[in-house]
C-alpha cells in the first residue's frame, strides 16, 4: 500500500481517475494475494487447531471451576474448590512422582539408544533399507499388543523374565510389588515402542551432515568415536533438541501402558505406576465420577507440561549459544530447515 | 482436557488430524443417529426400527429377533453389540450425559452399574408393569428398584455362585472328589464361611497348592452377602468404615487365611491368575454361573474342574444384567414391549442354550431345557440344576448406594497389598484404607 500511494498521486490530474482505480485494484488484490494467501493456505491447520485443541483447553478451564458430575451434568460454580481438592489428595503428588520416575527410566534410555542405533545404522550396511525398516517394527505395534505381549514377560509369578531368573539362580523380581521395578516396566515398554521411531528421526538428520567433514576428520587423523561426538553429536543437535522436547510430552503422557499393566488398569492397590494421565481419569470415570476435579488435574498437568517446555527451551537456547561461532551458525540454519 | 488425556504420544500436528478425524466421524454418525431416530415416526402402527445395545454375548440370536418382527410386522430390530462392558459403559454414560442423543431404543446394563444410573431415575423409563409380577426371582427386581418404586430395567441373567473345585487335587490331598461329598466337606446347607477356609487349612496341609485364586475375589463373594455393607439404607450415607465391624470381621477372616497360605496371591483376570489355571496354582474358586466360560477357556488341557452344589454363608450372587429403555427415546412404549418379550422365560431359555446366560426367571430356571443341562467340562456336573438350587438360595439384593463401589475398592486394594503385593501388613493396610475411604467424596 506504502507503494501504490505515491504512483496513484503522481498522475494527480493528468491521467483519466478510472483507469488508474482500476490499475489500482487489480495491484491491490495481487497484493493482497502475496500478503494473505499463506495464511490462507495454512489457517485450516489453525482453524481445525481452534475447533479440537483451543475450544477444550478454554472449556475445561469453565468445567474445571464448577461442580460437574459425569453423569449429572453442571453444578454449582465452586471457583478453585476442584484445584484445592486435586493438590490436598495424596494420590495426586504419587501420580505426579510416578510420571516424572517413568518419565526418567524412559527417555533418558531412549534417546541414548536412538542416537546409538541411528550411528549404526548410517554406516555402509548392506541391505540399509531392510536394517532400517525392521528397527521400526516396534512401532507399527498396537500399544495394546505391546502391553499384552509384556504383561506375559513381566507377570509375578509366571512371567517369563522371572522364569528366566530362577533357572539362573536368582530371586524373582516382583513387577507388581515394587514401585521401581514396575517403573522400569512400564518404561520398558515404552522405550521398545519408540526406541526405533526415534532412531530413525535422528538417522535423518546424520545423513544430511555433509560427509566432507568427516573426510577432513579423517586426513586429521579421528578415529569413529572421535567423529561421532565432535562432528555428528554437535551436528545433530537439533534434532536432538526436537526428539527430547517430543519424548518429554510424550512421557508426561503415559497411560496406554499403565491401564494394561495389571488388570484393574489403575496403577496397582498402593497406586504405585498410576501416572497423572491415569489419574485424571480415574478421576472423571472411576468412582468419583467428578468431570470438574477431572479438568482441574488436566490444566495442572497442561501447566506442568508449559513448565518443563519453558525449561527445555532455556535450556536448548543454552545449548545452541554454547557451541563455538562458526558451528552455532550453521546450526541456527539447520534448526530452521527441520 | 483432549490436550491432556491423549492416550499417547504423538507430535502435535498429527495429534491434531487424528483428533480432527475423530470428530469428523463422531459428526458424522451423530448426523446418521438423528437421522434414523426421526425416520421412526411417532405413530402407533407405522414401520419403527428399535435398536438393541447389548454387549459380550446375551444370546439374543438373530431368528430370535426375526421372530419379533414376524409377531410384530411394523417392528425392525437392530441389534448392536459391543466387545465388552467397559465400551458399553463408557458409550452409555457418555450419551445420557450428552442429553440421550444417540442412544439405543433398549440399553442393556449391568448391575454394578446400577448404583450409579438409580441417582438418575429419570433419565429412564418406568417399567413397572403389574402382568410381569413373579416373572423373576424377587431379588433380581428388587436391585433394578428404585426407592421410590420405579423399575428401570428387566433381568436378563444373573450369577448365582457356587464353588467349582479341582478333583484331581483334592484327591490328590486326601479330601472327598465327589460334588456331594465335597458339598458336605463345605458344610452342606448351612455351610458357612468358617467351614470353608478350616477346609482350605486341612487342604494346604496335605498339599503345595493354594486354596482359592484371590483374596480379594472371596472378599467380593463375602461382602455381596452382608444386607448393606458401606451404607447406611435409610439416608444412603455411608458408614463410617473404621466403625464397620461387620466389613472388619470379613477382611480378618480373609488375612488370616492368606497369612496360612490359602490363596494363591493372584489378581482376578490378571496374567498370572490367568497362567495360573495351568500351573494349578489354586484348587478351588467361588464360581458363579457365567465364570464356568472363563475356567473352561483358561484351563485347556487340565482335567479334573468340578462344581459342588454348596455356597458358604448362604446364597450369593455376582453379576448379571437387565435391559433398560432410556427415557430419551422416541418408541419408549415399543421399546418397553420388546424388552418384555426378550426377557420372557422362552427367549430366555433360549439365550441359555446358545450363551449360557443363567436365566433370572423362575420359569426359565425350571424350564426342562435348563433342568437338565449339563456341563461335560466340569465332569458332567448338573450345571442347570445346581445354579437354579443356588439362586434358589439367594435371599435379596444387598442394598448399594453411591459411594459402595468407592469405598469397597478401598477395601479390595487394602486386601491386594496384603494378598499380591505383600507390601504391608492387614492391620497397617486397613488402617490406610481407613483414612482413604474417609478423604472420598
Amino acid at each position: 500500500m506504502a507503494v501504490l500511494t505515491p504512483q496513484r498521486s503522481a498522475p494527480g490530474s493528468g491521467a483519466p481517475q478510472r483507469e488508474s482505480r482500476r490499475l489500482g485494484f487489480s495491484q491491490r488484490l495481487g497484493r493482497w494475494d502475496v500478503k494473505l494467501s499463506p495464511y490462507l493456505y495454512i489457517s485450516p491447520f489453525f482453524i481445525l487447531f481452534a475447533i479440537t485443541g483451543l475450544f477444550p483447553l478454554g472449556y475445561t478451564a469453565f468445567v474445571s471451576v464448577h461442580e460437574w458430575s459425569l453423569l449429572g451434568g453442571q453444578g454449582d460454580f465452586i471457583g478453585l474448590q476442584n484445584f484445592a481438592d486435586v493438590l490436598a489428595h495424596p494420590t495426586f503428588w504419587k501420580s505426579l512422582v510416578n510420571t516424572l520416575s517413568i518419565f526418567v527410566f524412559s527417555s533418558i534410555p531412549q534417546v541414548i539408544i536412538a542416537i546409538t542405533i541411528a550411528a549404526l545404522l548410517d554406516q555402509n550396511l548392506r541391505s540399509a533399507t531392510f536394517w532400517r525398516m525392521g528397527v521400526l517394527i516396534p512401532y507399527v505395534v498396537a500399544p495394546v499388543a505391546v502391553s499384552l505381549i509384556f504383561g506375559r514377560l513381566f507377570a509375578d509369578q509366571y512371567g517369563l523374565i522371572n522364569s528366566v531368573l530362577n533357572t539362573i539362580g536368582l530371586d524373582s523380581i516382583a513387577w507388581h510389588g515394587d514401585r521401581i521395578a514396575s517403573h522400569v516396566a512400564i518404561a520398558t515398554m515404552v522405550n521398545y515402542r519408540w526406541m526405533g521411531y526415534n532412531a530413525l528421526i535422528f538417522l535423518a538428520a546424520m545423513q544430511a551432515v555433509p560427509r566432507d567433514l568427516y573426510e577432513a576428520a579423517v586426513i586429521d587423523g579421528a578415529g569413529r568415536v572421535r567423529q561421532f561426538f565432535s562432528i555428528t553429536v554437535p551436528q545433530i543437535r537439533a534434532t536432538i533438541i526436537f526428539v527430547v522436547i517430543t519424548s518429554t510430552i510424550g512421557g508426561l503422557q503415559i497411560f496406554d501402558e499403565v491401564r494394561l499393566f495389571d488388570a484393574t488398569g489403575l496403577g496397582g492397590p498402593d497406586r504405585n505406576w498410576m501416572t497423572t494421565v491415569v489419574f485424571l481419569y480415574d478421576t472423571a470415570w472411576g468412582n468419583q465420577h467428578s468431570l470438574g476435579r477431572a479438568s482441574a488435574v488436566a490444566w495442572l498437568l497442561f501447566l506442568l507440561i508449559v513448565v518443563i517446555g519453558l525449561v527445555n527451551f532455556l535450556v536448548t537456547q543454552r545449548i545452541s549459544s554454547a557451541g563455538p561461532t562458526k558451528k552455532s551458525k550453521r546450526k541456527s540454519n539447520t534448526g530452521g530447515n527441520s | 482436557m483432549l490436550s491432556s488425556t491423549r492416550p499417547t504420544r504423538r507430535t502435535a500436528a498429527r495429534t491434531l488430524q487424528a483428533t480432527a478425524g475423530v470428530a469428523a466421524v463422531a459428526l458424522a454418525l451423530t448426523a446418521c443417529g438423528a437421522a434414523e431416530g426421526s425416520e421412526g415416526g411417532s405413530e402407533e402402527d407405522g414401520p419403527i426400527t428399535l435398536k438393541v445395545a447389548t454387549f459380550n454375548d446375551f444370546g439374543y440370536t438373530e431368528e430370535m429377533l426375526a421372530e419379533y418382527t414376524e409377531e410384530h410386522p411394523n417392528v425392525t430390530v437392530e441389534h448392536v453389540k459391543a466387545a465388552t462392558t467397559d465400551d458399553a459403559r463408557s458409550n452409555m454414560t457418555t450419551k445420557l450425559a450428552a442429553g440421550g442423543e444417540g442412544l439405543a431404543d433398549i440399553e442393556a446394563i449391568e448391575v454394578d452399574w446400577l448404583p450409579e444410573l438409580m441417582q438418575y431415575p429419570d433419565l429412564f423409563t418406568d417399567m413397572a408393569d403389574p402382568e410381569l409380577d413373579g416373572r423373576w426371582v424377587d431379588w433380581k427386581v428388587q436391585q433394578a428398584t428404585t426407592p421410590e418404586g420405579k423399575v428401570i430395567g428387566y433381568g436378563t441373567d444373573i450369577g448365582p455362585e457356587a464353588i467349582c473345585y479341582r478333583a484331581d487335587l483334592f484327591e490328590k490331598a486326601g479330601l472327598p472328589t465327589d460334588r456331594k461329598e465335597v458339598a458336605e466337606l463345605l458344610g452342606g446347607d448351612s455351610a458357612t464361611w468358617e467351614d470353608y477356609f478350616a477346609a482350605g487349612r486341612e487342604f494346604v496341609k496335605e498339599s503345595d497348592v493354594a486354596w482359592y485364586d484371590s483374596a480379594a475375589g472371596t472378599f467380593q463373594g463375602m461382602v455381596n452377602q452382608l444386607p448393606a455393607a458401606f451404607e447406611d439404607p435409610e439416608s444412603g450415607e455411608p458408614k463410617d468404615l473404621g466403625e464397620n465391624t461387620e466389613v472388619k470381621g470379613i477382611y480378618d477372616e480373609i488375612t488370616a487365611s492368606v497369612d496360612d497360605e490359602l490363596s494363591a496371591g493372584l489378581e482376578q483376570w490378571g496374567d498370572d491368575w490367568v497362567a495360573g489355571f495351568q500351573n494349578d496354582a489354586f484348587a478351588t474358586m467361588l464360581c458363579p454361573a457365567w465364570m464356568t466360560g472363563p475356567i473352561e477357556q483358561n484351563s485347556g488341557g487340565i482335567e479334573g474342574w468340578d462344581i459342588a452344589d454348596v455356597f458358604p454363608g448362604g446364597g450369593g450372587n455376582w453379576g448379571g444384567s437387565f435391559l433398560t429403555v432410556p427415557a430419551s427415546g422416541e418408541n419408549a412404549e415399543a421399546a418397553k414391549e420388546l424388552a418384555a418379550w426378550l426377557t420372557d422365560p422362552a427367549q430366555q431359555t433360549k439365550a441359555f442354550e446358545s450363551a449360557g446366560t443363567f436365566p433370572s426367571q423362575l420359569e426359565a430356571q425350571d424350564s426342562e431345557a435348563v433342568q437338565s443341562f449339563t456341563n461335560p467340562f466340569f465332569n458332567d456336573a448338573p450345571v442347570g440344576e445346581i445354579f437354579s438350587t443356588r439362586a434358589q438360595n439367594i435371599d435379596g439384593a444387598p442394598y448399594k448406594g453411591a459411594n459402595y463401589f468407592a469405598i469397597r475398592d478401598e477395601v479390595t486394594n487394602a486386601l491386594n497389598r496384603v494378598d499380591i503385593t505383600k507390601s504391608t501388613d492387614a492391620e497397617e493396610s486397613w488402617t490406610e484404607a481407613v483414612e482413604k475411604a474417609a478423604a472420598l467424596g
